[in-house]
């Protein structure tokens, strides 16, 4: 079995890891599962650990990177302490949605996908949480933020160091 | 066991969670703690109430009246004056918008008075995480009945009877669906319900699983009872951690209850049932997506024929529905089908819940009666619009919709008169915009989604929807030229023919639908240089009119880049090399004095 080394991986992290390879090695169609909790115990998806995973579910490498790049919900490059998710549905870009994201890029010079050099944050435009009624929405971490104005933006972001 | 002299319904749906339920919920507790009042009131979190605008928002019980906009200060005095003294508190209850009268009775408010509660007749009414709710509320007696008294072609008999096509967009007639896989010779099918809701602006498949996460289990298994199948799988959004909670929990609940897995009710037919959680995909709401995604490769569609009833997931025959289709199925055998089609128009039988939400008063969910017209449910049911503007259109169906104007209000909703305006049932989204929406600018919105979503297979999506954008970011960033019109026109023809699934197929709706009934805006921009809603900020110059100018100074105040000069009694002045165009001014001013 290949080696698992990266400096954002510890030996705990590899432990957890091999634990969810062998939760999931029997089922078919493990490897998104198995994507999802690794990349929930790294933070993301190095290269390495893609490599890992193959080796572990017995895949081609070319097949779990192919559905790693496919999802969205995967990333292959380090994101920051604070994941800004600004919901570009509908119902948020008609009230405003693309205003907050432009006052968010201009801030911190962040652009859609970018996460800060200093990992603070990343910003992200989703496609709809599911909570119009509270349009325009933006969720940090797991705190969703609703009826958010450009105005209003820098000061909710500034309570995250 | 103890009955409780009231019941506080507390939503605990995504909405209200988010806008501090569960802050309020903690305050509550404690004060009726505090005054002795344990025994008497419970507090009951339910899944989404519907009126998410308004959230948190709370039912009392029995006496039916609705609080809103609800603030963990607010406890106090709730248990003082309502619970304790018995008066309600004037100041949390509903007030019109239109008419400021204020309605305390939840069923008199006309956003619920207008609605018909079939399919979230328990949204609200039950504990979303209790099965003995579920089941005193008639759950899972539809599936009894199914699973002991019938054949498999009487279920399959009795919803074709019933009329229900499928909620999930394209409205095939789901008895139909379920006899073709019924038909299929193999030893293993599978059931798989569809919970990737992935239009933007669609929420009510969230909302069925998290308030009442049963009705779709149960439709599941009367679903794998009609085709034989043994194992059953919900696709469920990421992006949805509550709706994934309360499935689990009620999946674990119903194996418990013997109503899943083994042997269920005794009967010998053995379904059991697990959640696949989707990584972020719009495509793989497309069903052969869906399959491909669950077999764990990129969820990319295929060629039909072989269609998933011959050949689905894992090659055997597969039933895939939509939750809200799921959710109407128990309820259907156990009333039967007479019941369920007396509800409707000739075409579209039953109810369908809709997301109401952008530039309305009333946002939030809404379950009504095929055939009601739109109007009605923009302005009886969503209040209308706010802010005094002006109608401008109504955007249904996800991006594979349309754009609905004014003169076809009176349109009857059902999916062949909607397809008749050029829009489409979809899977319920209804996003009203008002008078400062640019349609052109919708159109690149849409454009711009759908070629990010679009999963590259096959030439006419992956290019043409990127070469539709493209023209579209040119017209709306003031570089519009002649026959860039007449190039959107041609290429959304050809990429409708020649896509391979249904992404592609309707990729090119919002392009045409906005051409259909606003031509005239995309003539503005291209020939005139001018953005008639005022949105396209390259196509405005931001200047203050001296004239109009009430030298408050609020543009001045909240202009991120210290483009504008002001000071106390003279006009603004805006610096046009520094401005960015944000509009912040534009939106600030409160005179109409930048234009």
């Amino acid at each position: 079995m290949a080696r698992l080394e990266h400096p954002d991986i510890t030996s705990d992290m590899t432990t957890r890891i091999d634990e969810v390879i062998n939760t999931h090695r029997e089922t078919a169609g493990a490897v998104i599962p198995v994507l999802r909790e690794s990349q929930d115990i790294v933070g993301y998806l190095p290269v390495e650990l893609i490599d890992y995973i193959s080796s572990g579910l017995n895949l081609p490498k070319s097949e779990v990177l192919g559905v790693a790049t496919f999802y969205s919900l995967f990333s292959l490059t380090p994101k920051g302490r604070h994941i800004i998710r600004v919901c570009m549905g509908t119902a948020c870009y008609v009230k405003g949605g693309k205003e907050i994201m432009n006052r968010i890029r201009q801030n911190y010079g962040l652009e859609e996908g970018d996460t800060s050099e200093d990992r603070r944050f990343s910003l992200e435009a989703v496609r709809c949480l599911g909570a119009c009624g509270l349009a325009p929405v933006m969720v940090i971490g797991q705190d969703t933020h609703g009826g958010v104005t450009p105005d209003r933006v820098i000061n909710i972001l500034e309570e995250y160091e | 066991m103890a009955t409780a002299r009231l019941h506080l319904m507390l939503c605990g749906g995504t909405g209200c969670q988010a806008s501090g339920s569960r802050e309020f919920h903690a305050a509550l507790e404690e004060e009726i703690k505090k005054q002795g009042l344990k025994d008497e009131i419970k507090v009951v979190e339910t899944g989404c109430n519907g009126f998410c605008a308004l959230g948190p928002v709370m039912l009392v019980q029995p006496e039916g009246i609705f609080y809103q906009q609800l603030k963990p200060e607010h406890a106090p005095l709730l248990v003082e004056e309502h619970f304790l003294k018995g008066r309600p508190v004037e100041k949390l209850l509903y007030v019109e918008p239109a008419s400021k009268e204020t309605i305390p009775i939840m069923t008199d408010i006309p956003f619920f008075a207008h609605q018909k509660f079939w399919v979230m007749k328990n949204k609200g009414a039950i504990d979303p995480e209790s099965i003995d709710e579920y089941i005193a509320r008639d759950g899972y007696f539809g599936m009894a009945k199914a699973l002991t008294e019938m054949r498999p072609e009487e279920i399959i008999q009795e919803v074709r009877d019933s009329g229900l096509r499928g909620r999930g967009g394209a409205g095939f007639p789901a008895g139909l669906k379920w006899q073709f896989a019924s038909k299929a010779e193999s030893d293993i099918k599978y059931v798989l319900c569809n919970a990737d809701e992935g239009d933007p602006g669609a929420f009510m498949d969230r909302s069925i699983l998290e308030a009442d996460p049963h009705a779709v289990l149960e439709g599941m298994i009367i679903a794998a009872k009609a085709i034989n199948a043994s194992q059953g799988y919900i696709y469920c959004r990421t992006e949805y951690p509550l709706a994934i909670e309360r499935l689990n929990l009620a999946i674990k609940k119903a194996r418990e209850y013997g109503l899943l897995g083994e042997d269920i009710l005794g009967t010998g037919f053995n379904f059991d049932i697990d959640i696949y959680q989707g990584a972020g995909a719009f495509v793989c709401g497309e069903e052969t997506a869906l399959m491909r995604s669950i077999e764990g490769k990129r969820g990319m569609p295929r060629p039909r024929p072989p269609f998933p009833a011959n050949k689905g997931l894992f090659d055997r025959p597969s039933v895939l529905n939509n939750v809200e289709t799921l959710a109407n199925v128990g309820q259907i055998i156990l009333n039967g089908a007479e019941w369920y089609a007396s509800v409707g128009t000739e075409s579209s039988k039953g109810t369908k819940v809709f997301a109401l939400s952008g530039d309305i008063n009333n946002i939030g969910l809404v379950e009504v009666p095929m055939g009601i017209t739109l109007r009605k449910m923009i302005y009886d049911i969503g209040g209308g619009i706010p802010k005094k503007r002006k109608f401008k259109a109504v955007q249904l169906g996800g991006p594979s919709g349309g754009c609905v104007p004014e003169q076809y209000l009176d349109t009857a909703v059902d999916y062949e008169e909607i397809a008749r305006v050029g829009a489409i049932m979809g899977s319920g989204g209804v996003i009203i915009m008002d008078e400062k929406t640019c349609m052109v600018d919708m159109a690149r919105f849409f454009m711009d989604f759908i070629q990010d979503e679009s999963c590259g297979k096959c030439v006419p999506c992956r290019e043409g929807t990127r070469r539709l954008l493209e023209i579209l970011n040119k017209i709306c960033g003031g570089k519009g030229e002649p026959g860039d019109i007449e190039d959107l026109e041609e290429l959304s023809a050809v990429i409708k023919e020649s896509s391979l699934c249904g992404l592609g197929q309707t990729a090119p709706n919002p392009v045409l639908s906005t051409l259909r009934y606003f031509k005239d805006e995309y003539i503005a921009h291209v020939y005139e240089k001018r953005c008639p809603a005022k949105k396209c900020a390259a196509l405005l110059e931001f200047r203050v009119d001296p004239d109009k100018c009430k030298k408050c100074g609020m543009c001045y105040k909240v202009c991120p880049v210290g483009a504008i000069s002001w000071q106390k009694k003279e006009p603004a002045y805006i610096d046009q090399s520094k401005c960015i165009q944000c509009l912040s001014c534009y939106e600030a001013c409160r005179f109409g004095a930048i234009d």
